[in-house]
């Protein structure tokens, strides 16, 4: 399905407590840089604007901003702003963080590297410097608590879910589906192509903020060897390293 | 925090909850909570508790608890009863909306919830460490509660102890959700189905299967047609508890507390808020028809419950249970005033 972004954003009820205003049906980056402008707007207004003091949770998506707002809001007038504010919400250059992660490719992380390097009729090799070399960009958090769909694998990459999703997919793996890049927060089911493990967690609950990723942030993967990821492994496990460590460069 | 009480039989499905989560939905956690706030509010009222303070969701067989420290005053609302056992031997009928008053010793065993939710609230609520700022139990992240999972034998809840027995309790009439039709607004993806669906849709009768969780509840019924089959999936976007989502089989599955953040079907429509509780009150097999509302007459509707809700707390009265009229309660308890009661009890 092609579909053009609106030259406005539309406001679309969520029922009568949150609205989404959508710039698009597709997956673009500039459509997302847009969504994140306006993410931008909204945490500013609700600072100050009594309008927007009932937000409860602003949750950006590929091609949405939603806004969930109390029952004491009044709906009306707080999706006026939101549109007012969208019309201004322009893409900008300006990107979030980058994160320089590590990453294990050994074969016993990557049931499907093989398979899939056969698909696309290149070497395992081949596919680890690919995924590498690319900029992931966090579209959204989803599906589970610290889950990111990251956009950007080279189209050379893109391949279908399995046919038939595992039944248990071991915690932080390294995933791809279609033209998104993703990594399991905790073991659970999933039919994504699994291409690796990090080391790091995707969330935990007694860090400030619990989610690794934001909507917004680059990630860059590092390959690592068994014997660094297990160090890697430990050094977080025991304090010795800290998931900050990880940033590259600050916000960009 | 000087109240305990002991978890000595966890029951099925029964986890500790509160308002809910808020504040990390863009993490991908969800909201949780409550499936029926208002059930909760009621049973946190009759042991003189704020609405949202934290308590035991009950979704299968009750659990049994014991007064490790008490005085503790305790409260069932929903389709559901208890029994007390005494520590002097005695037993005692404890009925939903109806509270008591349970010294250190005493044993609560709760019977199954016979359909949909109900709630024991105990004086002071539970009071757990909030995690990511709420008491809700989160299953799927292990978030919230206990451990973010189900009560189990062993749990201690600490709670808050009366200073000292009343010698009277607290009781409501069972409160009637809402008849009628399930309110909804139409949207976000009216436009991905088909011209007329939706009209078949509110016009059609859908039943709740056994397919249901926290999560949500599948229906069964017309299956609904997407304008082409392109249109039955989205590219994923933000959902809410009371959200019908509708994937590419047709037929429609309504999001509750514990739904995912974001998803990517179609949503045909979204149950308003003063309707939620009335879904956790569903059993499986139970009709439900739908129609549609706008944002002016949600609020109204909202406003209404919330008015309703106060008046039913206002309306609770005293009692004095049975075989608790000793003499002593006599001469030190004024069992003429405070019929209706305006205060939270005294406590420590």
């Amino acid at each position: 399905m092609s579909t053009p972004s609106y030259t406005t954003p539309r406001l679309l009820p969520l029922g009568d407590s949150a609205w989404t205003v959508e710039f698009a049906q597709h997956i673009d980056p500039a459509i997302h840089s847009r969504v994140m402008a306006l993410e931008a707007l909204v945490d500013e207004a609700r600072r100050h604007d009594p309008v927007f003091a009932g937000i409860v949770d602003i949750v950006p998506t590929f091609r949405s901003l939603t806004v969930h707002y109390r029952p004491d809001t009044d709906p009306l007038g707080l999706g006026e702003r939101l549109l007012a504010l969208a019309g201004q919400a322009e893409a900008s250059p300006l990107g979030g963080r980058h994160w320089l992660l590590p990453a294990c490719f050994d074969p016993e992380f990557a049931p499907d590297l093989a398979v899939v390097a056969e698909r696309h009729g290149t070497s395992p090799a081949d596919v680890v410097q690919t995924l590498c070399q690319t900029a992931f960009r966090v579209y959204m958090i989803g599906f589970m608590p610290g889950f990111p769909y990251m956009g950007g694998l080279p189209a050379s990459l893109h391949t279908p879910r399995l046919s038939s999703p595992r039944k248990c997919v071991p915690a932080r793996s390294i995933a791809i589906a279609g033209e998104m890049c993703a990594v399991y927060p905790w073991q659970s089911p999933g039919g994504w192509n699994l291409l690796g493990q990090t080391p790091v967690d995707l969330f935990v609950a007694q860090d400030n903020p619990p989610a690794l990723l934001a909507s917004g942030d680059f990630v860059h993967w590092q390959a690592v060897d068994r014997g660094e990821y297990a160090e890697i492994e430990r050094a977080l496990a025991c304090g010795d390293l800290h998931r900050q460590h990880f940033l590259h460069g600050g916000t960009a | 925090m000087n109240g305990w009480l002991d978890v000595i039989d966890g029951g099925l499905g029964n986890a500790i909850q509160d308002a809910g989560r808020y504040g990390y939905r863009h993490m991908g956690v969800a909201v949780s909570g409550f499936l029926d706030p208002v059930f909760a509010a009621c049973a946190n009222a009759l042991v003189g508790n704020p609405d949202d303070a934290a308590a035991i969701e009950i979704r299968g067989l009750g659990p049994s608890l014991k007064v490790r420290q008490g005085p503790l005053r305790l409260a069932l609302s929903g389709s559901i009863s208890a029994s007390i056992l005494r520590h002097g031997g005695s037993t005692q009928e404890l009925p939903a909306w109806h509270s008591a008053t349970l010294e250190t010793g005493d044993i609560l065993k709760c019977g199954a919830v016979s359909g949909g939710t109900a709630y024991l609230a105990i004086s002071g609520g539970i009071d757990l460490v909030p995690q990511l700022g709420s008491r809700a139990t989160y299953q799927r992240a292990g978030i919230g509660g206990i451990d973010g999972r189900l009560l189990a034998a062993g749990d201690a809840l600490p709670c808050h102890r009366l200073t000292r027995n009343e010698y009277r309790e607290y009781r409501g009439e069972p409160w009637q959700h809402p008849s009628g039709p399930i309110r909804l607004l139409p949207g976000p993806q009216v436009d991905h189905f088909a011209d007329g669906e939706l009209a078949r849709f509110l016009a059609a009768t859908y039943c709740v299967t056994r397919d249901s969780d926290r999560m949500g509840m599948r229906l069964d019924g017309p299956a609904l047609a997407h304008r082409s089959p392109a249109h039955a999936d989205i590219v994923s976007d933000a959902v809410t508890p009371g959200t019908l989502q509708v994937p590419g089989n047709g037929l429609p599955i309504l999001l509750l507390a514990d739904c995912q953040t974001v998803g990517g079907y179609p949503k045909i429509a979204t149950v308003i808020r003063a309707d939620l509780p009335r879904l956790a009150q569903c059993r499986a097999g139970d009709s439900l028809r739908f129609t549609t509302v706008d944002l002016p007459q949600a609020r109204e509707i909202q406003r209404q419950e919330a008015t309703r809700l106060t008046r039913w707390q206002q309306g609770i009265t005293t009692y004095l249970p049975a075989g608790y009229l000793d003499e002593n309660a006599l001469y030190t308890c004024n069992l003429i005033d405070g019929v209706v009661r305006a205060e939270p009890p005294i406590r420590d």
